[in-house]
Order: C-alpha cells, then structure tokens, then sequence
C-alpha cells in the first residue's frame, strides 16, 4: 500500500500543466537594522517578480546574502512581506478566495538543516502525522499516512516510525522531513537547500527521491540552492538572484549555455569545470557582495561587474518583458539604455 | 534505494542505537533509565525518599513526644541516655523533634516552588513564545522583581503581609516566580527560533497546538531541572523566615525556627545546636544533587 494509491485524486485546480501556479509580483522584505538609527534597513528582498510553473522545477542560485531563504520564508508566510502579492493558483493568498491556511496546506517547505527542523521529543511518526491532525484528519488516520509516507521515502514504517531524531542519520532525517513536507498532499514543495548539509553519495539519493517524488505526486518544487551542478541537473528553469533582485530568469539549459547577464556568466564561470580542455576563462568574482543595507546605486552589481559602464551606475536596469520565457535585468540588454554610447567604468581593483 | 538499504549489510544496528526497543519507550523512561544509572543521583533520591517517610510517619517513628518538656533535662549532649540526639533548651527530644520538624520544612520547600513552577512556566512561556513587546513588557515587569536579593524580598513580603505560614508560602512563591520565569523564558525563545517551530506553522497550525505539542515537550524539562535546584534555596529562605519569627511560629517544630531558638545554646551544646542545620544542609544537597542527575539525564542530545 503505497502513499500514493490510497489517497484520493489531488483537486487539480483550473491551472493546466505549464500554466503559473505561484505567481510573485513586488515581493519585498526590509529588516529594520538595530543599533544603527536613521531607519536603516537590510534590503533582503527587494522587489522581486518571478513565476512558478505548474509541475515544473525552478532553481533558485545566488550567493549567500542574496535573498534566497528571505524569498522562500517569505513564500510560506513565515514571516510578514513589507509589500507585494503572492497568486497560488490564480488566486491571491490571504484573500478570501484563499485563505493562508488552505494556501499552507498546499506549499510545504524542506529546510537545510534536517536536526533542527524536527522536534527531538516526538518520534518521526508523529512529527510527520501533525500538519495533517491540523487539518483535521483523525489521529489514527494522520498516523498511518505517515507510515505509508515513510515507506515511501525510504523508511521502513516497522523500523523507523517509532524512532526519535537523534536515532537516524542526516539523509535519513532529510527523508522524513520530506516526508513531513508531503503529509499534506503539497502541489507546491519549497526546498530551501534541502540537501546541501548532506554527503554527496546521500545527497544524489535524496535527489533521486525527490524527482520519484515530483513525478507519483505531480509536485511542482522551488529548489533553492547553491549548488549550481545540483541545478542545472534538476531543475527546467533557473533564476538567478543578487542582492535581494532577479538578475535572471530562464529556462536551465539555455541559462547555463548562454547566460545573458554578467553576473550569471561570472557565477557560472566560478563551477569547476570537469573538462580540462574547456577551463574557466572568464574571470571569477572578487570579493564579497556590497552590504544589503547600502546597495550601490543604478545596477546593483556595477560594482563588481567586468562590462559595467557608467550608466550602470544611474539607471537601474528592469526585469525585461519574456522572450521565449527568459527574462533578464541588464542594461547590455535594455534596449535605448544609453549603454552603448557610456563609457566603460573601471571597477576598483 | 533506501539509504538503509545501502547501510544495513555493515551492521544490523548501523540506523541508530541498538537497545531502542521497537515500541518507543518514550522520552521520560529514557530518562529515568539514564537517572537510574548514576549513583549520585540514586544516593541523593535514596535521601530524599528517606525523609520524606521520615516526615509522614514522623508520630509513629518518633521515639519521644516532641513537645514534652522538662526543665531538668535541658540540652542533653548527643548520646545521653534516653536522648539519642540530644535535647533542646527547654528539654524537648531532638531526635523526635527533628523528624516532626521534617514535615513543615520539607512543606515549605516544596509548596512554594510548584506554584512558582506553575505560574513562572506559564509566564515565561507565554512571553517567549509572544516575543516582541509582549515579551519586553513581561519581561521588564518581571525584572523589577528580580532586581530585589530574593532573601530580601521574601523578608520584606513576609513582613509586610504579616507573620504566618500561608504568608511566607505566598512571598516565597513570589520570590521564585521571576526566576523560573526567566529560565522559562529563555528556553522558549530558543526553541521557537528553531526550525520545527518554523515548521509546524508553515502547516498551519495555531499559537497553542504549536505550544501544546511541540513548544512545552522541549521547555519544561529544563524548567523542572532549575526548579528542583530552587528546592534547597526554598527550604533555606524558609528556614530563615522562621529564623526571624516570620514563618513557622514556636513550639511547631521546623528546622529553622529550631536554628533560631538553639543560637543561644550554641557555646554549650554546639552539636546538638548544629543539628537542624546539618538536617536542611542535608536535604538540600540531596535535592542539588537530583537536580544535576536529571539535567544530565535529559541531555540526549546527538
């Protein structure tokens, strides 16, 4: 009896395959900054567009710092937007069309850190069984959805249910929290570097899982990560953050083959390549981003960026209009920026 | 492939400790299995079971009548006849008066720290939980009590809402409230932070399930460890109430009050004096002791 037989067929919805199923628009977050008066505010996310298709997989990449996890906590509601709207399936969350708690229900979360995102007193049985008691399946029900969701995540029901955390290993701790994510039957998983804590051998297990998942449940995931193998081996579409904004947004492939901006192509360049005969030509990032509290002005990565110009500095560039679903924030490709006519900007050494 | 699948052949018991029994045994018999295996604590609950009987069948274990008196048998030394512990300033049985005495003085060590143990939990939960201004204006309300030196306060209580013992069970309660507040407090705001916490809301559940199941599992432990540390204070901050004439009022046996009225005998019979304070010296080491075994007990940690 598999997880997946017994439950009845998931409410679909109006959203066709291929059809947005998260839809963010001027998503922003500011966290006040103490013991530095003036109102002075880390610009965490700061303005940011972006869709989730239906049954698809979108990356999200970017350095630390850059938004990633502020986005995905801001996604699940975990903390409050200073401005922006989230649309779940055509219907604007925390509205009465969709109430926070019907949109909880339908996006779950994988954390990074698999200890600490399970409660050490319950055994993982019951830590998976409590969003759906929530919901107000009955005990003994919410109970045995869990063991089938064990067993469906690799654990057996007879072995594992009754375990406590600490008793298992950190990509069986991972399981389970996926396990936890699934028990409300999700058609959205955010998984905010779900697997970055653990081995790689682990690692490319859970990976597996998770696409087996993707495909028996018809998920869509928000994978965020900094792994950029990890991505383009998972994912269909990529964005790219920096410094709280989209630089970037396309389908993986034609992301990682032909990156529009300067910043992915600097990220990209930064992967070790596993061909020696094709070695990193572009030159690395240096240093560290600039302070979220003060972005540089105009485009926010001029600073660090080898095409920048001195219009970069004014003008800051827009997410462009689709163009055959990729989007990119740069004046190169902006077109009557004034980039062509500005002369070039020495970055400080 | 399950990842068990890759790791059983090594070791039937590669997954996890092996003596997990299939049923869970659950979190608190792990602990007092755990408490079980540490001879200091067994000690210090041997004594504290000992006095405990001690003081309920103190009438029928006793071998003198505490309260009889006789000016002629005043502060025998320890080991006359008839005297096993020797005998106070008016002639009473120490021995009898000792084991009476245990009753009150484990009362009031005890009493005040449950129901500072009930009302502190609640507060300090609440407020680490609330966070924010909810949290400051709790917190900064109890600051205020806790800014006074507790034996001041519960001296300044006592004596403002009279002498008695129901009094000095109630500013004692008041003197440990903040404390186990605080401790309450902290412990929640670190596990709220944590990533199940984040978790459980993310499923949409209420403020109170979330404490319910996963907040008060993983904060009342350490509560219940620093409040069995407060026993012993309780029993000796009671005892100094007494001491002053504000706890326990004479003949009622009670250690501190015995302390008190026995100062004067302290350069003729300074063992026998010296007892009642070897007697909460004793309990409230045990009581130490306990504490420290269950916080070791409760640490499973990884």
């Amino acid at each position: 009896m598999s997880a997946g037989t017994d439950q009845a067929p998931r409410a679909r919805g109006e959203s066709a395959p291929g059809a947005p199923l998260l839809s963010v628009r001027g998503l922003l977050k500011h966290f006040p900054v103490r013991h530095r008066g003036g109102g002075a505010v880390v610009r965490a996310v700061d303005g940011v567009d972006f869709e989730v298709m239906a049954g698809e997989t979108l990356g999200v990449v970017g350095e630390s710092g850059c938004g990633k996890s502020t986005t995905a906590r801001l996604l699940m509601s975990l903390i409050e937007p200073g401005a922006g709207e989230v649309v779940f399936d055509g219907r604007q969350v925390g509205s009465r069309d969709l109430p926070l708690r019907e949109y909880r229900r339908q996006v779950q979360m994988v954390f990074q850190d698999s200890y600490s995102s399970l409660n050490p007193r319950l055994p993982i049985e019951q830590s998976i069984a409590f969003g759906p008691q929530v919901h107000g399946l009955p005990a003994r029900a919410a109970l045995a959805r869990a063991r089938d969701l064990l067993a469906r995540v690799g654990l057996e029901p007879s072995r594992f249910a009754a375990r406590y955390p600490h008793e298992l290993s950190g990509g069986q701790r991972q399981r389970v929290n996926i396990a936890r994510a699934l028990a409300l039957e999700p058609r959205l998983v955010i998984l905010d570097e779900a697997v970055s804590a653990l081995d790689k051998s682990v690692e490319a297990q859970v990976l597996n899982l998770l696409l087996d998942l993707k495909q028996e449940f018809g998920l869509t995931y928000l994978f965020i990560s900094h792994d950029l193998h990890v991505v383009r081996f998972l994912c269909h579409r990529v964005m790219v953050m920096y410094l709280g904004r989209v630089a970037e947004i396309g389908p993986a492939r034609a992301l990682y083959e032909a990156p529009a901006h300067p910043y992915t192509r600097a990220l990209l360049s930064s992967m070790p390549s596993m061909d020696p005969d094709h070695r990193t030509e572009e030159p690395p990032l240096s240093g560290d981003p600039p302070n979220p509290i003060d972005p540089p002005s105009g485009c926010r990565f001029h600073t660090r960026c080898a095409q920048a110009r001195s219009v970069c500095r004014e003008r800051t560039p827009a997410l462009s209009a689709p163009d055959g679903l990729r989007r990119v924030a740069c004046l190169i490709h902006e077109p009557d920026s004034g980039y062509a006519a500005s002369p070039a900007l020495s970055i400080d050494a | 492939m399950a990842e068990s699948v890759v790791s059983v052949p090594g070791s039937p018991a590669a997954a996890g400790p092996a003596p997990m029994p299939a049923g869970g045994a659950g979190y608190w018999a792990g602990v007092l299995r755990r408490l079980l295996r540490d001879p200091v604590a067994i000690g210090a609950l041997l004594v504290i079971a000992a006095l405990v009987v001690m003081a309920v069948f103190a009438p029928w274990l006793s071998p003198a009548d505490p309260f009889a008196s006789s000016m002629l048998k005043r502060l025998k030394p320890i080991g006359a006849e008839g005297y096993l512990l020797g005998s106070d300033e008016l002639g009473r049985d120490m021995l009898s008066r000792l084991m009476l005495g245990a009753r009150l003085s484990l009362f009031m060590g005890i009493t005040p720290v449950i129901a500072a143990f009930v009302v502190g939990s609640t507060i300090g939960i609440v407020a680490g939980y609330a966070g924010g201004a909810v949290n400051s204006v709790i917190m900064r309300t109890i600051d205020v009590f806790y800014a006074f030196p507790s034996v001041l306060l519960a001296i300044a209580l006592s004596g403002a809402l009279g002498a008695g013992i129901g009094n000095a069970l109630l500013s004692l309660t008041v003197v440990f409230v903040p404390q186990i507040a605080r401790v309450a407090e902290s412990v929640t705001t670190q596990v709220r932070t944590r990533d199940f916490v984040e978790a459980a809301r993310a499923s949409g559940a209420g403020a109170l399930t979330i404490v319910r199941v996963h907040v008060l599992g993983n904060v009342l432990g350490p509560i219940f460890v620093y409040s069995t540390s407060l026993i012993s204070v309780s029993m000796i901050l009671a005892s100094g109430l007494s001491f002053l004439g504000l706890g326990v009022k004479p003949p009622e046996p009670e250690w501190g009050l015995m302390l008190n009225t026995l100062r004067t005998a302290i350069y003729t019979q300074p063992w026998v004096a010296a007892l009642p304070g070897a007697m909460i010296f004793i309990t409230s080491i045990s009581f130490n002791l306990l504490s420290d075994g269950l916080r070791s007990a409760m640490d499973v940690k990884r």
